[in-house]
């Protein structure tokens, strides 16, 4: 069976945490652990108008990829309720292809 | 009264200005049901509206089990709102649905022993009784007026309890902050300067969204004075502008702090608190020089052009530059970028947030008319409460009261504004002031409806506003949990359902949907739905027709031409939008086109506040304390203070006792520059004072570069639910209202809450 993973855009992730509170309630996680969590980048300035200012969602050990949704036809929920929908689910072989030249994309394979 | 009623309504001919006739034309999501089982579970399409927070009735999916608990909240990926996306605070619910700390009874306190903690569980018979009784002493007493029904801000609940308070006959609806500082101002000025409000067009009233043909992207956003990825103001959803950056809109962020926003920007103006008036005067100017405004829509749709060139002439981007510490050059980029097309401007509370907001709004919104931004795809577009459904707008106190009982609404006579601006409210300050002085009458009760404003609004050291209310005889305070305001205050508290607990209406702009209930309330909640149907029948049962609250909704709806269950059937209910509509007579309530003023033109020159006594062009004025303003003060106070700034976790006071949200944010910040901090000695999250002449508070220190080594930053509404309830959850220490002087600006409206002073010092 195809590896599957997940592509992030994170040329728009706006560290709102939906994706570490949604998986956090999807597999009943206590509060101090996650299924994915977040790293901030900066702030720091680059030059006169430039700022590194960014956050990365990374799935952890306790990410399945939300095989039970996955397997009823559903998104896993840190897809689905990501606010700038910067996240996507599949095959890696297909998500690699996505990125095609485009900047700030990370794939995770987490399994 | 009623005859007196009948008169008033004959008389005036009453049509509301902000009652806008909708097409035929609907669009539905009719075709989808709003129940069905999955999994073993039933699952409820609903809209999540308050409580608790915020202002946006986003489209959810409620999971309940067989024995009716809620297992999940998820986002709606079918509503076209916002596709399924969620925000923390509703991924969360679960946790506010079972928190041991919630109110799920009707309680009562002895008068003698406000502050402590000391309830009795009561019926909600007796409960009801008391509050009618005691209410109906004072009305005896002091006349109707003397019991003030208030609310914070307001989402779906605002309309009944403006309905609850003229059932029971008073004019006083009040929102208890210094110069309705929040949203309201901007409301008003734009009602008054351009008969309706705007908002920038993020394709969000088209059901098909992005796709929609007529739409496109705006080719730059101005984000002027808010942080809407967090704060998703006045039902506009932050993360609309990621999508549309992702459609090739520039950005514009103006901002005295590094937003997430701000470092994506094309261009950051990082200017100094409370000086947005000037800034928007000097692009104004520019605009105007370069005569890159929009002479075709000047000239046939504003009013004044000519007085307003001349007062923003008084401008110049060189003076404007050293009152808002924003580079020469940048004012000119940022001038010309709005006058390109289409441009859309989100805006919000820290032009509300300064004394004289409305002249601030005027400047702001000035730009968007002048460079005929109006009413086009990707622009600003006029918006309005779909189907008149009175959910948001409260209803007229003409259409309830009899004249000589609105005209005893505090503030109504000295500030016409409050009257004529959209949003009919007794003025707050005044307010507070009659609590305490007796005068122009005394106020002995208050009914205050899901608001907590010792922890959020109410200002100076241990909050004026508290004061007032232990003045009162009887206080009702309606909530989901414990607060300071109920610990310090409350007589009664009356404990609310939570939206997945309860049927409703959401209807703020755009579109309409039904909120359904999914559950049973925990223990005896009712909602504020049902709680002012319920006392406010006893009050004035004409006033809610219908034997039904369902009833009573089919009747606030009753435009959209369907009853309550049958357009819970229909999902969502848009109406059709059109553009250019002030060309078609559309914009205006008797069809002639041009805008709903009295000139029927944009007023850049208002007429209505030269009537009213008010400077009727744009104006700024300096933050009363400050580098320009008090440069003594600023030896012993040498930062600027703002406040306000969202967190994710938090809507305003609420969620500070939920773990998952209170551990990405768990202490009250103050940001600063490393350099501030180092000078003081300050390292990051030291816990620190932060001190003005009013009062001190205590935040840990987050250290950014992303803030002007010249300011700091605190955030707002904290307490600790976790403390001694008798110490009022160390309210003050936390509360950095503390520091915030409650003063208005000359229309009534506006304070400043983010543009102060203070110094900065470790504490022990």
């Amino acid at each position: 069976m195809a590896q599957n993973g997940l592509l992030i855009n994170y040329q728009y992730c706006t560290g709102c945490h939906s994706c570490e509170v949604a998986c956090q309630m999807e597999h009943k996680l206590p509060v101090d652990q996650w299924g994915i969590k977040l790293a901030e980048i900066g702030p720091w300035q680059i030059s006169e108008e430039k700022w590194q200012y960014e956050f990365i969602p990374i799935p952890t050990d306790q990410c399945d990829l939300c095989a039970d949704r996955v397997a009823k036809g559903k998104k896993p929920t840190c897809v689905k309720h990501c606010q700038s929908l910067v996240m996507e689910y599949g095959p890696v072989e297909e998500l690699a292809k996505k990125i095609n030249g485009q900047p700030k994309m990370v794939l995770f394979a987490p399994k | 009264m009623a005859e007196d009623i009948k008169k008033n309504a004959q008389e005036e001919e009453f049509v509301r200005p902000d009652f806008f006739r909708e097409s035929d034309v609907k669009f539905t999501g009719g075709d989808k049901p709003w129940r069905w089982k999955e999994d073993g579970m039933t699952v409820t399409r609903t809209a999540a509206w308050a409580a608790p927070g915020c202002h946006d009735g986003c489209g959810v999916l409620v999971y309940t089990d067989k024995n009716g608990r809620l297992v999940k909240v998820e986002g709606d990926e079918e509503n076209p709102f916002y596709n399924g996306r969620l925000c923390i605070r509703c991924l969360a619910l679960p946790e506010v649905e079972y928190h041991p700390d919630r109110l799920l009874y009707p309680m009562k306190r002895d008068k003698a022993d406000r502050g402590k903690n000391k309830w009795q569980r009561i019926s909600w018979d007796e409960a009801y009784d008391i509050i009618e009784t005691e209410f109906n002493k004072i009305k005896g007493e002091y006349g109707p007026e003397s019991v003030v029904f208030s609310c914070g801000t307001g989402r779906g609940t605002a309309p009944y309890l403006v309905r609850i308070c003229y059932s029971f006959g008073s004019p006083n609806y009040a929102y208890y902050l210094s110069g309705a500082s929040c949203y309201v101002p901007r409301i008003a000025a734009s009602n008054t300067m351009m008969g309706t409000y705007t908002v920038p067009d993020c394709s969000q009233y088209f059901i098909d969204r992005y796709d929609h043909p007529g739409w496109q992207p705006p080719a730059v956003i101005f984000i002027w004075g808010n942080n809407p990825l967090v704060s998703n103001a006045d039902g506009n959803m932050g993360h609309w502008i990621i999508d549309c950056m992702k459609r090739g809109s520039k950005l514009v962020v103006v901002d005295p702090r590094l937003t997430w926003l701000a470092s994506k920007a094309d261009l950051w103006l990082q200017l100094r608190p409370g000086t947005d008036a000037a800034l928007a005067m000097a692009m104004a100017d520019t605009i105007i020089k370069e005569g890159i405004y929009d002479k075709d829509f000047v000239e046939n749709w504003c009013y004044g052009f000519e007085e307003y060139s001349k007062r923003v002439a008084e401008y110049p981007v060189e003076k404007a530059a050293r009152i808002t510490w924003v580079p020469e050059e940048k004012i000119r980029r940022a001038a010309r970028m709005m006058a390109q097309k289409p441009v859309s401007v989100q805006w919000g509370l820290a032009l509300d947030m300064t004394k004289e907001a409305i002249p601030g709004s005027l400047s702001v919104a000035s730009l968007w008319c002048i460079t005929g931004n109006i009413d086009i795809p990707g622009g600003m577009i006029p918006t309005h409460q779909p189907f008149n459904i009175q959910t948001w707008n409260p209803p007229d106190p003409k259409e309830m009261l009899p004249l000589d009982v609105c005209e005893k609404r505090i503030g109504g006579k000295e500030y016409p504004m409050y009257e004529y601006g959209g949003v009919v409210l007794s003025q707050t300050d005044m307010t507070v002031d009659a609590m305490l002085t007796g005068k122009p009458y005394p106020i002995k009760g208050n009914f205050m409806l899901s608001t907590n404003p010792i922890a959020c609004t109410g200002m100076q050291p241990e909050t004026k506003m508290l004061k007032g209310f232990l003045n009162a005889d009887i206080n009702v305070v309606l909530d989901v949990f414990m607060t300071p305001t109920i610990m310090a205050c409350a007589d009664i508290v009356l404990p609310v359902a939570t939206f997945p607990e309860r049927d409703g209406i959401r209807s703020i702009y755009y579109y309409v949907q039904t909120i359904n209930k999914a559950m049973e309330p925990v223990g005896e909640c009712k909602s504020d739905m049902q709680i002012t149907y319920e006392l406010g029948k006893r009050f004035n049962p004409e006033a809610w027709p219908g034997d039904t609250l369902t009833e009573f909704f089919s009747h606030t709806m009753k435009e959209i031409g369907m009853s309550f269950e049958e357009t819970r059937e229909q999902n969502w209910v848009y109406p059709e939008y059109e553009y250019h509509k002030y060309e078609n007579g559309k914009q205006r309530f008797d069809g002639i086109p041009g805008f709903n003023t009295p000139t029927g033109r944009i007023e850049l020159y208002s007429t209505l506040f030269d009537e009213w006594g008010l400077e009727p062009l744009p104006f700024f004025e300096e933050p009363e304390e400050g580098p320009l303003s008090s440069p003594e003060l600023m030896q012993e106070f040498p930062y600027v203070l703002t406040t306000g700034a969202r967190h994710w976790s938090y809507f305003h006071s609420e969620h500070r006792q939920i773990s998952r949200l209170r551990s990405l944010r768990p202490d009250p910040l103050v940001e600063m520059h490393p350099k501030t901090a180092a000078a003081n000695g300050i390292k990051e999250g030291d816990w620190c004072w932060i001190e003005n002449r009013l009062g001190k508070v205590k935040m840990r220190a987050k250290l950014s570069v992303g803030i002007d080594p010249r300011v700091v930053n605190c955030d707002h509404a904290w307490w600790y639910p976790e403390r001694d309830p008798e110490k009022l959850y160390d309210v003050f220490e936390a509360n950095v209202n503390q520091l915030v002087p409650a003063k208005f600006g000359r229309s009534g409206f506006g304070s400043n809450s983010k543009s102060l002073i203070c110094k900065v010092y470790k504490a022990e």
